[in-house]
């Protein structure tokens, strides 16, 4: 057991390095894009191949586990939950390469008056919180840490479905702006999605720790 | 090994008429009800008060570190502890609603009713075909081609038949281990009991004959109820419906087994079956 044992504390490491390299490449994403900093979105895309390289590690090693430890009751939920989790973590830092691209290829900044009038700084920092929660309920097994993501995400789709009549509205008052306009609503999309990435991996979380499947559940 | 050959010999040497041979093809419904059992060996007490119901048609698993009690508690089934020194048991066990334990119980005939498969395969040095009828001649079926059908039902139960159908003749000590173990439990079945007891059935055979008990096994609970002992976690997951852990002579948790496995309620249980101890 000691042997499996390690190799768990092992394959948590990495998920905890997927979390932390997935949340700055976020961050940096957000700082670039706000700011329009070409630099720093070359520094996300080019931290990408450290992103696929650590997802593919994490794969690797929850297939090595799987079949040779045969894990049963906490042992599986935990290698259940960290591929999905790994997963998922993947996935947003696909979004973070994503718009660090649209800094890249895009020449123009964007419109801060746009930006306020989506409340795209709300919407990241939100997601900042998010990340900073399920860091926090993945590093101490906190499953009250990663409920409270719930109710941030609620922000994060609030802000998404507002942003077609605010973005409709501004291109009526400019349409100079309609290039612009879309390409902050790709973005929004994305970091709406982020945001129920985060939401699946506190989900995986909370499966973990206390083996509640609270996916697909409605509130009664 | 010369007691369980003792045990099986005694078993199948009661006499009962041809006619209440049943249709092997028939459900037998047995249960098993465990109430406030203690056990001691002399002044070591092996079981401490466990209660436990047996479902008929599951597979029960009991798993637990040597020395928790899970053979002992599962050798009371058939009364195979009244032939321990020292061994005193306190408590009711019913079999299909009657205290086996009650002073008029003739065990014999109980034995045919709950069959047990060893550890290590124990065939008769005899024919594979006389291995499987003995029982059935002895208790007193004389139709030769009754016996032969039933010989063949046994061996058809147990996967065996396509294996040995050339080959009746052949001493049974010829055959593989798995194919003994097979043997064994076709044997078991002659004598039409309704539950079937196996004490770490698997341990001494390789996975490909591991495979095939346990897929026996799977295929049996139609018709018997099947409690099995076993030290292999993944073969208690594989093919049991509930597992029982047992500790220091104490039931820890009974529950099914997909909760045993995911989800167990007792800690000491998850770091059992995760390795953790034990």
């Amino acid at each position: 057991m000691a042997n499996a044992q390690y190799q768990r504390d092992l394959l948590n490491e990495s998920g905890a390095e997927m979390l932390a390299i997935c949340t700055v490449q976020l961050e940096k994403a957000k700082d670039a894009f706000l700011n329009h900093d070409s630099d720093l979105a070359e520094e996300v895309i080019l931290n990408e191949i450290r992103v696929n390289a650590l997802d593919l590690r994490i794969e690797k090693s929850c297939e090595k586990f799987l079949a040779l430890y045969n894990p049963v009751a906490i042992d599986l939920r935990f290698i259940m939950a960290i591929r999905k989790i790994n997963f998922d973590l993947e996935r947003i830092a696909d979004h973070a390469y994503s718009i660090s691209k649209y800094v890249v290829e895009v020449d123009e900044k964007i419109p801060p008056h746009l930006l306020e009038a989506l409340k795209f700084q709300k919407m990241y920092d939100t997601i900042v919180k998010m990340l900073v929660n399920i860091t926090q309920a993945y590093e101490n097994k906190d499953v009250k840490a990663a409920r409270k993501v719930f109710k941030k995400d609620k922000v994060l789709d609030q802000i998404n479905i507002d942003s077609f009549s605010v973005l409709e509205a501004e291109i009526k008052k400019d349409n100079n702006i309609i290039s612009e306009a879309l390409l902050l609503f790709s973005v929004i999309k994305k970091m709406e999605r982020v945001g129920d990435l985060i939401k699946n991996i506190a989900e995986e979380i909370i499966f973990y720790i206390d083996a509640e499947v609270v996916k697909h559940k409605k509130k009664k | 090994m010369a007691k369980e050959i003792e045990i099986i010999m005694e078993t199948v040497t009661e006499q009962i008429p041809a006619n209440s041979i049943i249709d092997s093809s028939l459900k037998k419904k047995a249960t098993i009800e465990v109430k406030d059992v203690k056990v001691w060996y002399d002044t070591f007490n092996a079981i401490k008060g466990i209660d436990m119901n047996i479902k008929p048609n599951t597979v029960t698993a009991f798993i637990g570190p040597s020395g928790c009690g899970k053979s002992t508690f599962l050798r009371l089934f058939n009364r195979m502890n009244d032939y321990v020194e020292d061994f005193r048991m306190e408590g009711k066990i019913k079999v299909n609603g009657s205290n086996i334990y009650k002073k008029k119980v003739n065990v014999e005939e109980l034995r045919k009713e709950i069959g047990m498969v060893f550890q290590k395969p124990n065939p008769f040095p005899k024919s594979i075909f006389d291995n499987v009828a003995y029982g059935l001649k002895l208790q007193g079926i004389t139709d030769k081609q009754l016996i032969e059908e039933l010989v063949i039902d046994c061996l058809k139960q147990v996967a065996l038949w396509d294996e040995v159908k050339d080959d009746l003749k052949k001493s049974a000590m010829a055959l593989s281990g798995g194919q003994q173990q097979r043997l064994c439990i076709a044997r078991t079945l002659a004598v039409q009991p309704s539950i079937i007891l196996m004490d770490e059935p698997t341990s001494a055979l390789d996975p490909i004959s591991t495979a095939k008990v346990e897929e026996l096994i799977f295929k049996l609970k139609e018709k018997y109820t099947i409690v099995i002992v076993t030290h292999n976690m993944q073969q208690a997951s594989r093919i049991s419906d509930y597992t029982a852990f047992f500790y220091l002579g104490e039931l820890v948790e009974y529950n099914k087994t997909k909760t045993i496995f995911t989800n167990p309620e007792k800690q000491q249980t998850e770091n059992y079956i995760t390795g953790r101890f034990g």
